[in-house]
């Protein structure tokens, strides 16, 4: 049960979000101009990664914002948070 | 022969108070202070279980939580009895009844001893080797191997204790009241710190709490009557808070934690009624030190499991703390100093030590010499290689080990004995510092497994011999030394301590000791719960098992309740030995939550029965329980599942109920509905974005069904929207799926398309809903509301006014699920039951009838209209459910429409949508059954029955399946094979009743 800096609310308890997978997975702007195989790769393929991983994260019980998350997967280390547009503060 | 072991010499135990408890239905006793464990020892009985597989007769062989042998069922009564329950740690009560486990008829005459005797023929992957073949036989099997194997058993009546749970911040968490962690607090209170001690004990101190030698001495004073007097000081500071009898069971990640403390299990059975039986603490530390302590290792030897077979460090617990001795003629087998600290102990108390028997050849430090000194014979660079006795050791053998170690030479001496204690050195105590992520590092020279300072996972530091040092110099010194750093401390007192001890001059460790027989004749015992020998680690490593985490699971070693605390160091060192590995190397098996054993209790807490989830009652709620409804649980929902009368059932309920809607009118509360309130300029394109049809034409004051999927193209959810206004919508969505239907939009509108001006509010309990449909519903809604134009031309199917039901605002839909003439009425929740009381006034002439969520699903089904998470499963498209007249062809987006046309969702061979007609007319299929095209074997199933009702409207069966390829399948046969028959039905449209939308408007 890690804690998370809700960039919102600040630190609360990992109970009161909820992981929303890979972030920086952008909506296709135009989905029918694609091929099956790009649709796909929008649909189905996401990274499962053993190390630093950008993930979306919503405030569920609390604010209900969604917000990005850099956590290193192997520890649960959360080396940054930043708000849903804004650009990854590190690589 | 029993008598009373108990020597009148000890600060511990209150001798004045005698407390009498029950033993295997025998009344004995002992005294305030004691364990179950050191009052049948002062009873003399070793005996207290038989071992899992072959029901050896087994003792009591440590004093804590590392126990294997000592678990006892505790208590009678059908509802708190607890099973495999150390006696080492449950204290003493008056009225304290605990039986022997895993034995029939009696502890004493156990017919399943004979497996003893068996084996050889019971190695190491006996039960997956014999009974997998034939794979049928195994229902045969089971029942006996259930039967025989198992620990205690469960109570069968719900628990009638309380369990508690609480939160608590704190700068500065120490898990353990030993000298090292009492010593950590005092640094951190003096800090100025917010502190809290736990310990598993009713006491503080330790072992160093009963180390009355003058050869362990603090500023000249014993080590035991300086640290008692540190103790003394830690009463009354603020920002210290202490907790006995606490035991942290897990440690997790970002130093959060959590601790079961016991209140009442050790107060008389008279002192508890009313009281919290254990609390969960859930701890958020800024800071953890954790000083839990080493606990001390056995030796592996033929025959070390017989009752009697003490640890040397435990024996020194007995007669020191508890007053008890657990021989008259006791023996000690060690490798290491520890075992002489008893041997002096025992000599203290006037217990005759016949022999030292030490596998070093030259252990000449302080405390050797001392008990030397003291004339008890000690047999340097022997060992034990076998032991007598069945329910008790009598004797043990001994030979001369030889130069290397590896087999014994010379002649074979017997010793008459009944105890042994045995002593193999350490174990450090890192299970909280590995659960929490941290790395171990071997140390060669001792062979332990230590916390790695550099892979720490958070703000936590190991202290003590948990960290493993071991004597008291080091655990002192190196104790203040690291907390200094890790609290970030100035001088303090504890930097220049005066501090005298023995210190271990040799160390040498054999983790299988060496015997005068072959390996196949011994059994030298490695987890003495489950029965497994070093002979059974050797075979798995010979049938090829490599892993330490593999040999574990095929032998069972360290699978027991005691999750291997006394065999996991001996089975790493017999594979490094046998596979000629590094113990470092071959790492440990992982540490996993809970440390001990939780209570079911403690981790439910208050979250029991009424508490267990939330239940949601609509607004008319009371009404439907004053008029009998049956109720289902929908979510969290409580909806009225049908309303029986005057004893009907089920089935006649639900065709009264269809057969009153429309033939006259009926009355459904359709309140649990969730209701989302869009508002913004966006509103509207918004809605073209998530549904899969048109929205932007859709007038003010008209309501339109949708259907929304998720990016994948199947459906997700559906219902209707009503545009309120230019910029404001309504939604409905199905029960079930509210939040998550509010959460998905959330989602999108935040992250993707946050250029939309749109507001999202869920207003499902702020508003209340009944829906009144039949031939009759419009003369009822004209009677409650009588200035209200109901006509066609004006309020058309799938429109909406506001109105006024006796001055309250309400908004009248005119939607249907059933197909009939019908009216949806919204109010504010707090005027529901009025409103809806009013209406069944009103429908009293035209026998206005509520109905349940049954009757709503026959109803919509006759009219083949699906019911999302019922007929769908997240694997249909609206293709699939025969609804292409759905899609918005010419809309250039919504959720999911580019997976409409993927190679997968335009296959025609997809399972679709159908209806069933069973060839005999009173036959209802089952929900879920499968459907084949023949019986031929191997079988193909086509699909399943996803709906099914006799429908009284039609006074025959109708169904819904999802089929294979089933769009074209309209007027095939096919089979529903059941368990004693087989049913015949057709495929057919999905609309059964009404196909032209007549009485819709009728």
């Amino acid at each position: 049960m890690f804690i998370i800096n809700c960039p919102y609310c600040g630190e609360r308890d990992q109970s009161e979000f909820s992981c929303g997978g890979e972030a920086h997975i952008e909506r296709p702007k135009q989905p029918t101009e694609l091929s099956d195989d790009q649709w796909a790769e929008y649909l189905f393929m996401r990274k499962n990664i053993k190390g630093i991983q950008f993930e979306r994260w919503n405030h569920i019980h609390g604010c209900r914002k969604w917000f990005n998350v850099v956590r290193d997967t192997s520890n649960d280390k959360i080396h940054a948070v930043y708000k849903m547009g804004e650009r990854p503060p590190i690589k | 022969m029993i008598n009373n072991l108990r020597i009148n010499k000890n600060n511990f135990i209150d001798q004045t108070i005698r407390i009498s408890f029950k033993f295997n239905g025998k009344k004995l006793f002992g005294y305030k202070g004691d364990t179950l464990a050191s009052a049948l020892l002062a009873n003399n009985i070793h005996l207290v279980g038989r071992s899992f597989k072959y029901h050896r007769p087994r003792g009591i062989m440590t004093c804590g939580s590392e126990e294997p042998n000592a678990i006892v069922q505790v208590g009678k009564d059908s509802s708190l009895t607890e099973p495999n329950v150390r006696a080492t740690e449950i204290e003493l009560y008056e009225g304290l009844e605990a039986f022997s486990q895993n034995c029939w008829p009696s502890i004493n005459f156990d017919i399943g001893g004979i497996n003893n005797f068996l084996s050889p023929l019971l190695p190491a992957g006996f039960y997956y080797k014999t009974f997998m073949w034939p794979a049928s036989f195994w229902e045969k099997y089971e029942f006996f191997i259930r039967h025989s194997a198992g620990l205690g058993k469960s109570p069968t009546k719900p628990d009638q204790d309380l369990y508690d749970h609480q939160y608590v911040h704190c700068d500065v968490l120490v898990i353990g009241g030993g000298i090292s962690g009492i010593l950590s607090a005092k640094l951190s209170v003096a800090k100025g710190l917010n502190t809290m001690l736990i310990d598993d004990k009713d006491y503080l101190g330790g072992s160093t709490i009963y180390q009355d030698d003058d050869i362990f001495k603090i500023n000249n004073e014993n080590s035991n009557v300086w640290l008692k007097k540190q103790i003394e000081t830690l009463n009354k500071i603020p920002n210290l808070t202490i907790k006995h009898r606490t035991s942290v069971a897990a440690f997790h990640g970002y130093n959060y934690l959590l601790a079961r403390e016991n209140l009442i299990d050790h107060l008389n059975i008279d002192e508890r009624k009313g009281k919290i039986r254990q609390r969960l603490w859930k701890i958020r530390a800024k800071k953890v030190v954790i000083a839990t302590g080493a606990i001390e290792r056995p030796l592996v030897f033929s025959n070390n499991d017989r009752p009697g077979v003490i640890l040397s460090s435990s024996i020194k617990k007995y007669i020191d703390y508890y007053g008890v001795k657990t021989g008259e003629n006791i023996s000690l087998f060690t490798n290491n100093d520890s075992a002489y600290e008893t041997a002096i102990s025992l000599n203290k108390s006037g217990v005759k030590v016949k022999v030292i028997i030490d596998i070093r050849e030259d252990s000449n430090s302080i405390l050797s010499e001392q008990v030397e000194k003291s004339g008890i014979k000690i047999l340097k660079g022997y060992t034990v290689i076998d032991t007598d006795g069945y329910k008790r050791i009598k004797s043990f053998d001994v030979m001369k080990l030889s130069k290397d170690g590896g087999s014994v030479v010379g002649n074979k001496i017997t010793y008459k004995s009944d105890c042994l204690g045995i002593s193999g050195g350490w174990t450090p105590m890192v299970h909280l510092f590995t659960q929490s992520g941290g790395k171990l590092k071997f140390r060669n020279n001792d062979n332990v497994f230590i916390p790695d300072e550099n892979k720490t996972p958070s703000k936590q530091i190991s202290v003590g011999s948990s960290n493993g040092d071991f004597e008291l110099d080091d655990v002192i010194n190196n104790t203040v030394k690291n907390i200094k750093i890790f609290l970030g401390l100035d001088k303090n007192d504890f930097e220049n301590l005066n501090i005298k001890c023995s210190k271990e001059k040799q160390k040498r460790n054999i983790w299988l000791l060496p015997s005068n027989k072959p390996i196949s004749k011994t059994k030298p015992f490695l987890d003495f719960q489950n029965d497994s020998t070093a002979k059974d680690v050797k075979l798995a490593l010979r049938e090829g098992f490599k892993s330490i985490e593999h040999v574990k699971r095929y032998t069972t070693t360290g699978m027991g309740t005691d999750q291997g605390k006394l065999s996991n160091m001996h089975a790493l060192g017999i594979i490094a030995d046998t596979t000629g590995t590094n113990m470092g190397d071959l790492g440990t098996t992982t540490f996993r939550p809970p440390y001990t054993p939780l209570t079911f209790g403690a981790i439910v807490g208050r979250n029991v029965g009424k508490f267990f989830d939330h239940t949601r009652r609509t607004a008319i709620h009371d009404w439907h329980v004053k008029n009998k409804a049956e109720f289902e649980n929908v979510g969290q929902w409580k909806r009225p599942w049908y309303f029986p009368k005057n004893g009907e059932t089920m089935h006649q309920s639900v065709q009264r109920e269809s057969k009153a809607a429309r033939e006259s009118a009926g009355i459904l509360d359709a309140s649990t509905l969730g209701k989302i309130d869009i508002q913004g300029e966006d509103a509207s394109e918004f809605l073209n974005r998530v549904y899969t049809n048109a929205w932007s034409k859709l007038a003010i004051g008209k309501c339109r069904y949708g259907l929304m999927l998720n990016e994948d193209g199947m459906v997700y959810d559906d219902g209707v929207t009503t545009r309120l206004a230019e910029n404001h919508y309504i939604m409905s969505t199905t029960t079930g799926g509210a939040a998550n239907v509010l959460s998905k939009l959330e989602d999108y509108l935040q992250t993707e398309w946050p250029e939309l001006n749109v507001y999202l509010t869920t207003v499902t309990d702020q508003y209340s809903t009944m829906s009144i449909c039949g031939p009759n519903s419009k003369k009822i809604i004209k009677k409650v509301i009588p200035n209200l134009d109901l006509s066609d031309q004006s309020f058309p199917h799938m429109s909406f006014k506001n109105s006024k039901i006796n001055n309250v605002k309400c908004r009248i839909m005119r939607i249907s699920f059933t197909g009939e003439h019908s009216y949806e009425i919204n109010v504010q929740s707090n005027y529901a039951k009025d409103v809806w009381e009013r209406c069944i006034e009103a429908g009293k002439e035209f026998n206005i009838t509520p109905y349940g969520t049954e009757t709503m699903h026959l109803l919509r089904a006759e009219k083949g209209f699906i019911i999302t998470g019922q007929d769908t499963d997240g694997t249909l498209t609206p293709s699939d459910l025969q609804m292409d007249w759905i899609i918005g062809k010419k809309k250039y987006d919504f959720i999911g429409k580019r997976s409409l046309y993927r190679s997968d969702t335009i296959r025609e061979d997809r399972k679709q949508l159908v209806g069933l007609l069973t060839d005999d007319p009173k036959e209802v299929l089952e929900e879920g059954a499968q459907l084949v095209e023949s019986l031929d074997k191997p079988i193909e199933m086509l699909g399943h029955v996803t709906s099914s009702y006799f429908s009284p409207n039609l006074n025959k069966s109708i169904a819904l399946a999802v089929v294979r390829s089933g769009k074209k399948l309209k007027g095939k046969k096919l089979i529903v094979p059941m368990e004693n028959k087989n049913i015949n039905v057709t495929i057919t449209d999905t609309v059964f009743y009404d196909k032209e939308n007549k009485r819709l408007n009728a």
